[in-house]
């Protein structure tokens, strides 16, 4: 039934990524393969520095690898596009345009060749809607809360109707409880709009709530990927029954076991 | 004449007092209002004397607004006096300079042939180079700025040039403006435009370069052209950065336009202060100087006001 497209909407081969610093090549990622199917949701998860950032730009396509290939719907990914749309760690909003703007400015660039400017209108306030901001849509990123910005983030993101939703620690920067609101608005939204997610993530509760796949890496330098772990948890997920799943508690210690028992010997090593 | 060093004297010396008992004092706000309210207690009492201490709180803030300020001034005064006195009145003294003052300022715009015309005058045709000379440079500077700062190749190309150029006075330009130009109007706004284009160039150019990777990024992932990248990124984000250019651009010129005029002659506030000179009326002399620190002022207050409404909070990292 699924089509190769299908199963392998992002696939990653032999990719390796070596930065110039001023100390020498230092070699960031390994042989990275890896397939991600189309409307999956997949987390990257790995200590700080074991180059999941490097990663995400690497499909986002901000950097370029030194090897291997990326593709992306059956063609290369040759630069970044409003196709891979990017949640930013620290949300990137534009300080001096209201968050309407913001979004209006990413559904602007996707659509505004095509649709009538109410049309861009309407495509902006359902975004803002769906995160629930729209009572905010005519203030300043300086004026709302961090929670409320990064939001506005994922409405940019999301406005675009992206073939991929790329998130760098997006929830890394928030309070606990805050973090813990947006991870459900995420679920609801992933399921309503069907995205394919890649999540880069050093939260294990993160991970296992909200992917299908967690991917784990090795510590750097020339880090690789460790593991890949299928969460089989069935949707819609919800925080509190999961919180007693046991399948839910395998996966987190397979996580919690891989990041502390096995590469936490390899970075004492090092 | 007499009256005006007694009347400046005890001002500075009662605010040193005040300004003195302030920082020093165990309780601040008793030691401004002991004359206004002498039941203040030193120990502070919260609820009970909160009326007292708000009025006294509100007075003391004034007296820190105005006392150091008018002691500035108090100090300039009582130098110009003692100046004024030891060197015979060849430099006249600050209350003969009022009546002076007071009476060109009577009739600032009059005219009486090209070489005789009010301070009002004198100082709007100054400002007029100034804005020919600064409004060129503007147009020609901050484009420059923004492509030399985008693009490496073009910054590594001017880099050069303009660190020879800017050193150099722009004075030093005159004689090529008055070959250029073949007159001295056109000679004085192009001095100007020489010494004012740099700091816009400067300015803008780092501004651009120090736009916040983030902001590039999106531009990036949403792949804007490179109009929507210099309108709705570039532009705003350097637009802080390019008003401190301006403001630099606007004090440099009104520097220099007082030293091109006196070369070039016409009408203008520094021929004034040339013409004064060899009608050795120092009084008039004297008034030129703060006219010409006064316009200084008022045109660096607007342009921080500008610059203040243009700044945005910057994304932390």
């Amino acid at each position: 039934m699924h089509a190769s497209l299908n199963t392998k909407f992002i696939e990653i081969q032999g990719v390796e990524q070596t930065f110039k610093t001023t100390k020498g090549l230092f070699p960031a990622l390994r042989g990275i393969d890896l397939a991600i199917a189309k409307g999956e949701f997949v987390s990257l998860i790995g200590h700080s520095g074991c180059g999941k950032s490097t990663l995400l730009n690497l499909i986002a396509g901000l950097t370029t690898p030194t090897a291997g290939a990326l593709i992306c719907a059956n063609k290369e990914i040759r630069g970044p596009g409003p196709d891979r749309a990017v949640v930013f760690q620290n949300h990137s909003l534009l300080p001096w345009l209201t968050c309407e703007g913001n979004v209006h400015l990413a559904v602007e660039r996707v659509f505004g060749a095509t649709e009538s400017k109410a049309r861009l209108k309407e495509r902006t306030a359902a975004a803002l809607a769906l995160v629930g901001l729209a009572h905010a849509a005519h203030k300043r990123p300086g004026e709302i809360s961090g929670g409320m910005k990064q939001r506005v983030g994922i409405a940019r993101a999301l406005s675009m109707e992206p073939q991929v939703l790329l998130m760098d620690e997006p929830f890394g920067a928030l309070d606990a409880l805050t973090r813990a609101k947006l991870q459900d608005e995420l679920l609801e939204i992933v399921a309503r709009t069907q995205s394919t997610v890649v999540m880069v993530t050093h939260d294990v509760d993160e991970a296992v709530l909200l992917s299908d796949k967690i991917v784990m890496m090795t510590n750097g330098p020339a880090a690789t990927i460790g593991e890949v772990l299928q969460v089989d948890i069935p949707r819609p997920r919800s925080r509190v029954e999961l919180a007693e799943d046991p399948v839910y508690l395998q996966c987190r210690k397979a996580v919690i076991d891989f990041l502390y028992t096995r590469q936490g010997h390899v970075e004492k090593a090092a | 004449m007499v009256s005006a060093v007694f009347h400046a004297a005890p001002e500075p010396g009662s605010a040193a007092a005040h300004h003195a008992a302030a920082p020093a004092g165990a309780a601040p706000t008793a030691s401004t209002t002991m004359t206004t309210n002498a039941s203040t207690p030193r120990a502070p009492a919260p609820a009970a004397t909160s009326t007292p201490r708000d009025t006294s709180a509100a007075l003391r803030g004034f007296w820190l607004a105005v006392l150091p300020p008018a002691c500035g001034i108090g100090l300039l005064l009582v130098v110009w006096a003692i100046v004024s006195s030891t060197t015979g009145g060849s430099i006249p003294n600050p209350a003969d300079t009022w009546k002076q003052a007071v009476e060109i300022f009577s009739n600032p715009f009059y005219r009486n042939g090209p070489n005789d015309q009010g301070v009002g005058w004198n100082v709007l045709a100054s400002l007029e180079r100034v804005a020919v000379g600064f409004g060129l440079a503007a147009v020609v500077g901050i484009p420059a700025g923004f492509v030399i700062g985008r693009f490496t190749f073009l910054s590594r190309m001017f880099n050069p040039l303009i660190s020879l150029l800017r050193p150099v006075s722009p004075l030093a330009w005159l004689p090529i403006g008055l070959l250029v130009f073949k007159g001295a109007n056109p000679a004085a706004i192009w001095t100007i435009f020489i010494c004012s284009i740099w700091p816009m160039i400067i300015n803008t150019a780092v501004g651009v370069q120090r736009v916040p990777q983030d902001y590039m990024n999106v531009a990036r992932v949403l792949n804007l052209s490179e109009w929507k990248i210099a309108t709705t990124i570039l532009f705003p984000s350097v637009l802080p950065y390019m008003l401190t250019g301006v403001r630099l651009a606007v004090g440099t010129a009104w520097l220099v336009i007082v030293a091109a005029e006196m070369l070039t002659g016409g009408v203008g506030i520094g021929f004034w202060v040339w013409d004064e000179w060899n009608n050795l009326n120092v009084k008039n002399i004297l008034i030129a100087i703060f006219v010409i620190g006064i316009v200084g002022l008022l045109l660096e207050y607007a342009l921080v006001k500008l610059a203040t409404a243009f700044s945005f909070e910057e994304v932390k990292a």
